[in-house]
């Protein structure tokens, strides 16, 4: 009796797989492609070494003066001395604790909203939007047995986290009421709300910051004021919360008419069926617009700048007009764009994963 | 549970009416809003008077008395606010359209380039979206300008391209065109060139709906452009004298000089929405069902002759709504001109005039008017331009 | 329906409140007092006049004035707010109220003073605009600045006063204007201008905050007046006269010899008629301006006199080193003269 064994399988042929064929299809699949790869690979060439080469390789890292950075690179002695004003602003040295504490409050905070599995989050979710405000709010500002650190003292990546916290939070409730309003029934309040936001998309974020912080008390009676981050907050949302409005429109438009009967039929009020039935499902079709507006959000706190509060662009611009600086624009614009970027681009990232997790199939 | 609306009285209380409430609601709505606007005006009106402000648009008619280092058209000391107002609203409109312009095309390359088979080519898009839409536009026109422009050397030293193009930190200069002897001739040529390729155009599409076949239009079209303005230039001389610039005294004179406010600004608007509308446009084209594309090359059409004529058309209803909203933030956007001295509408006009003047209300209005008018403006063209592509359903 | 007109119920107090708030009108003292600070406008940014240090404090001419204002009201020179305004802002904010007074090295004209609604309470430096240019330029008479590139800030007299000195002299320019000095500056810098104009005192300010000051020169022609000064809203003479006099005890302290070192024991000791009045020894003249009757003392302990002040900050005894001239007091061959007390 013979045995018949299989011979084990032939690998596949060259021009498939390995690094090769990979290469040959992504990279040189046809003369167009190759001049391509070339221009692009020179391009490369063209930016990538002086960037490396001014950012690390000739960077001066160590030291505490200008007159440290001798190299032909970036100064980053800059950077590391000016950190905490970038961080923090004016804020007293002594109490910087108390900011560092609010954000690991915060990360402390939100961190189980993040887990997958978690009893009554709904409720803790709310609580937390609830409380943390009002603790934040006592850490930073004072009061209660806490030094008191006025607004005008608050400043860089705090102040421009502030901003773009409260901007946030109060746009998405705002902005969803304002979607609604818009495709209401009642004449009157339609209009309103499309005037509201047809206005605020309208005019550039500058010229209402402008407004609010030197012409406010104009059209108030004498002797009525309010703080001017609280005036600058309150413009952030009311032009981040027009544009959430038009993103959460259309995922309302896109819920078919049969839900809305169908929610009608169970003899559900119009908050109700909203709250319950339209709203849940328009959301989850539009994160995508809503985080891109957030971003959006995150990226014009920087045009605070024009009304003189010390954002963290702004902390930046004026460290580099210091007679012992000077000279340090890119360093710190390079910095300022970084966290931005991080920032940024982490809420972008994280968006794309909440897609996919609530990603329930039902996409046409 | 009765249908309320069919017997609005059984319940007997008025309130549990929705069609009583819905008025009810609304009414007091509408009154609370024109409430707060009374007091506001109110309390302006009376502020102003107790201050003694001057209010009304007089000033428009005032002489302005300062210099500004960009206008479009003449514009002298002695003359009134009003001019100053339209030469800041003209460089807006400028640096808008420009940046416009060149967002589209870098857009669209980039959009197409995400897309691309080539991997390299794919993930330097991807890169440069990433990079570029997550900075602040102010921080990018502070980079530019503040770091790049700026760091130009100055107009002794500037950096010249076969001497007639120059680069400093006082701007871009290049040499100007003015009338020449060959000037009409050649122009008469171009036109004649122009009506030549429209001609091909249509014939050529008439001929491939008649029979399939194809007619070389880009060629042709290319050989007529060069071919009739050539025989011109060889014929009649040169069209245009031109005025190259030279370093004199400070500066350089002569030439056409781009203001490094308006490069930097510009650069910068037109990188950073470039990177959406390159997000935009690859959705556009991903939107594009893969039947589609398979369907053309089942027909024999080459890649680039798919992109052109299936894939574009189609792609284009879904990028146009969203590339609206981003021209608009585009003009938005370049009233962050303020912050390195271009002279913009909000620049000048809500900044030196509204400071010369006093009359920040006025001032103020006129300008949010300003961009409220144009915002609306594009999104009419653009809502008529949707209209027409949309997709005309049998 | 109780939401409802507990709205309107709301929304009639507001407006009731608004409607009464009227009555009261012209009371920056009242409203200051019940605050408890003075709000004061300063510059974002000028050595010498209003800058912050490294920790967040103001420093500066116009900021003591400001922390004087405070002195008179309250007895105590701290209890003023800062905000930093660009030129472009500075009247708006004042007309609608963001700040009770405007310290931030403004120029005295007709127009500001008329159509505006402003009242310019004096004067605190008698500036004249000039010109700051790099030595390498080889200029030294801004008559040789036919064609040139000039920065300069938004909003200010001087974009005003350079046109009308180009155009009186026939030359040409081109205006480059920016929101802060600190941009011009820094334009100035990199060679985007060659010449960068702005009030005198302002220009060595800057210099001083160039990378290498030694390289520019400012040019010795002064094309204008510029009498800089605080401002307050029109139609309330009652604080127009507090911030007024406030200014005009710090002239007089100077001139009477007193100054924040022995202004105490001078108050107790003095036997000269004008010091005891002003310092509140004899007669009560702070009532009239309804301020606390040590008042001036105040001013001068916590500030300093006019002569202190200006040492300190743009003199001697600071890094600008201007000299006096036209701010030397009126028996000195200067132009500081303040009225009497009494």
């Amino acid at each position: 009796m013979t045995t018949h064994s299989f011979k084990p399988d032939l690998p596949p042929p060259r021009t498939v797989v390995g690094p090769w064929a990979w290469l040959r299809d992504n990279l040189f699949a046809s003369p167009l492609h190759v001049l391509l790869t070339l221009l692009a690979l020179y391009l490369l060439w063209l930016i990538v070494p002086p960037i490396v080469s001014w950012a690390f390789l000739e960077a001066d890292w160590v030291g505490t003066s200008r007159a440290d950075c001798t190299g032909e690179g970036a100064c980053w002695v800059f950077i590391k001395e000016r950190f905490g004003q970038f961080i923090y602003g004016f804020y007293p040295q002594d109490q910087r604790w108390r900011v560092d504490l609010a954000v690991w409050v915060a990360i402390l905070g939100a961190g189980p909203l993040f887990l997958r599995k978690m009893p009554h989050k709904a409720w803790y979710g709310i609580g937390f939007l609830v409380i943390f405000p009002l603790v934040a709010f006592w850490l930073l500002h004072g009061g209660l047995g806490l030094e008191e650190v006025p607004t005008s003292r608050w400043g860089g990546l705090m102040l421009t986290l502030v901003i773009g916290y409260v901007g946030i939070t109060g746009a998405l409730p705002l902005g969803i009421l304002l979607a609604l309003g818009r495709r209401s029934d009642l004449p009157a309040i339609k209009v309103i709300c499309v005037t509201f936001i047809e206005f605020w998309r309208g005019v550039p974020l500058i010229t209402v910051l402008f407004m609010s912080s030197v012409m406010l008390p104009l059209f108030l009676p004498e002797g009525m004021n309010l703080d001017k981050l609280l005036r600058a907050l309150i413009m952030v949302i009311f032009f981040e919360a027009a544009y959430i409005a038009e993103v959460v429109r259309g995922g309302l438009q896109a819920i078919p008419k049969g839900q809305y009967e169908a929610a009608a039929a169970m003899g559900l009020g119009y908050w109700r069926s909203m709250g319950l039935v339209i709203l849940p499902q328009a959301l989850k079709l539009v994160i995508p617009g809503i985080v891109n507006t957030f971003i959006a959000l995150f990226k014009d706190t920087s045009l605070v700048i024009i009304i003189g509060l010390f954002d963290l662009l702004n902390s930046i611009k004026q460290a580099t007009t210091d007679p012992r600086w000077l000279g340090m624009a890119t360093e710190g614009y390079v910095f300022a764009a970084l966290l931005f970027w991080i920032f940024c681009f982490g809420m972008s990232r994280y968006s794309m994963h909440l897609e996919r997790r609530l990603d329930t199939g039902h996409k046409r | 549970m009765q249908t309320t609306a069919n017997a609005p009285r059984s319940r007997g209380s008025v309130w549990t009416d929705p069609r009583v409430r819905a008025w009810a609601f609304q009414i007091i709505a509408v009154a609370a809003i024109v409430a707060f606007g009374w007091f506001l005006f109110h309390n302006t009106q009376v502020n102003l008077e107790r201050r003694g402000i001057v209010s009304g648009f007089e000033f428009l008619g005032q002489s302005a008395g300062f210099g500004i280092s960009q206008h479009l058209i003449d514009y002298s000391e002695s003359d009134t606010y009003g001019r100053v107002f339209v030469i800041g609203l003209l460089n807006t409109l400028l640096v808008s359209v420009i940046g416009i312009i060149l967002a589209t095309i870098l857009g669209f390359i980039l959009g197409v380039a995400r897309l691309s088979p080539n991997w390299l080519i794919r993930k330097l898009a991807t890169v440069y979206i990433e990079v570029f839409r997550n900075i602040p536009p102010l921080l990018q026109i502070f980079f530019w300008y503040f770091a790049v422009m700026l760091s130009m050397p100055g107009p002794r030293q500037s950096l010249g391209l076969w001497d007639t193009f120059f680069i400093n930190s006082r701007g871009l200069y290049m040499p100007s065109p003015s009338m020449a002897e060959g000037f009409w001739p050649f122009l008469i040529a171009v036109l004649l060139a122009i009506a030549g390729i429209v001609v091909v155009y249509r014939r050529a599409k008439a001929h491939q709906e008649a029979t399939g076949e194809r007619f070389p239009v880009l060629l042709t079209s290319i050989a007529l452009l060069l071919v009739l303005p050539g025989a011109s230039l060889l014929v009649f001389g040169t069209p245009f004298h031109w005025d190259v610039p030279q370093l004199a005294g400070f500066n350089f004179r002569g030439g056409w000089v781009v203001i490094p406010e308006l490069v930097a600004l510009m650069l910068a608007l037109s990188i950073y929405t470039a990177a959406f509308i390159g997000e935009t446009v690859r959705s556009g084209i991903q939107a594009v069902s893969h039947g589609q594309t398979e369907a053309a090359y089942s027909l024999g059409l080459r890649p680039g002759l798919t992109l052109r004529l299936v894939v574009v058309p189609q792609a284009l209803r879904v990028i146009v709504p969203p590339l609206t909203s981003q021209y608009l933030n585009l003009t938005k956007n370049s009233s962050l001109a303020a912050g390195i001295g271009y002279p913009d509408m909000v620049s000048l006009f809500a900044g030196t005039v509204l400071n010369q003047t006093g009359q920040a209300i006025e001032v103020m209005a006129v300008t949010m008017s300003v961009y409220l008018a144009i915002s609306i403006s594009i999104s009419i063209l653009m809502n008529w331009y949707n209209k027409r592509i949309a997709l005309v359903e049998r | 329906m109780k939401m409802v007109r507990s709205t309107l119920a709301v929304l009639t107090a507001a407006i009731a409140l608004g409607v009464s708030s009227f009555a009261q009108a012209g009371a920056t003292l009242d409203a200051v007092k019940k605050k408890g600070f003075v709000q004061c406008g300063i510059s974002d940014g000028l050595p010498g006049f209003s800058y912050a240090d490294g920790k967040g404090n103001y420093l500066g001419i116009d900021v003591d004035v400001c922390r004087a204002v405070a002195a008179a009201v309250f007895g105590d020179a701290s209890k003023v707010k800062f905000s930093p305004l660009t030129a472009k802002e500075r009247f708006t904010a004042l007309q609608s109220g963001e700040v009770d007074v405007l310290s931030r090295n403004t120029t005295w004209t007709s127009s500001r003073d008329a159509a505006m609604g402003l009242n310019f309470t004096g004067v605190t430096y008698y500036d004249g605009q000039g010109f700051l240019v790099n030595k390498k330029l080889g200029v030294s008479s801004a008559k040789e600045l036919d064609g040139a590139t000039v920065c300069i800030q938004a909003g200010t007299t001087t974009e005003l006063n350079l046109s009308d000195y180009f155009r009186a002299n026939g030359m040409k320019y081109t205006p480059i204007t920016y929101d802060t000095s600190d941009e011009s500056a820094k334009s100035l810098e990199a060679g985007r201008c060659d010449v960068l104009t702005s009030d005198q005192s302002q220009l060595y300010a800057q210099r001083i905050k160039l990378a290498s000051p030694d390289d520019y020169v400012v040019l010795p022609e002064v094309i204008s007046k510029e009498p800089l000064g605080p401002a307050v809203r029109q139609g309330d003479e009652e604080w127009f006269d507090i911030v007024r006099w406030t200014l005009f005890a710090m002239v007089n302290a100077e001139e009477l010899g007193v100054d924040s070192k022995n202004v105490e024991e001078t108050a107790k000791t003095t036997k000269n008629p004008d010091v005891a009045r002003l310092l509140g020894a004899e007669g009560d003249f702070g009532k009239d301006l309804k301020l606390p009757k040590d008042w001036a003392v105040q001013i001068v302990k916590q500030v300093g006199n006019y002569g202190e002040v200006f040492d300190r900050n743009v003199g001697a005894g600071s890094e600008l080193k201007i000299e006096r001239g036209l701010n030397a007091l009126w028996n000195k061959g200067g132009l500081q003269y303040a009225p009497p007390v009494r």
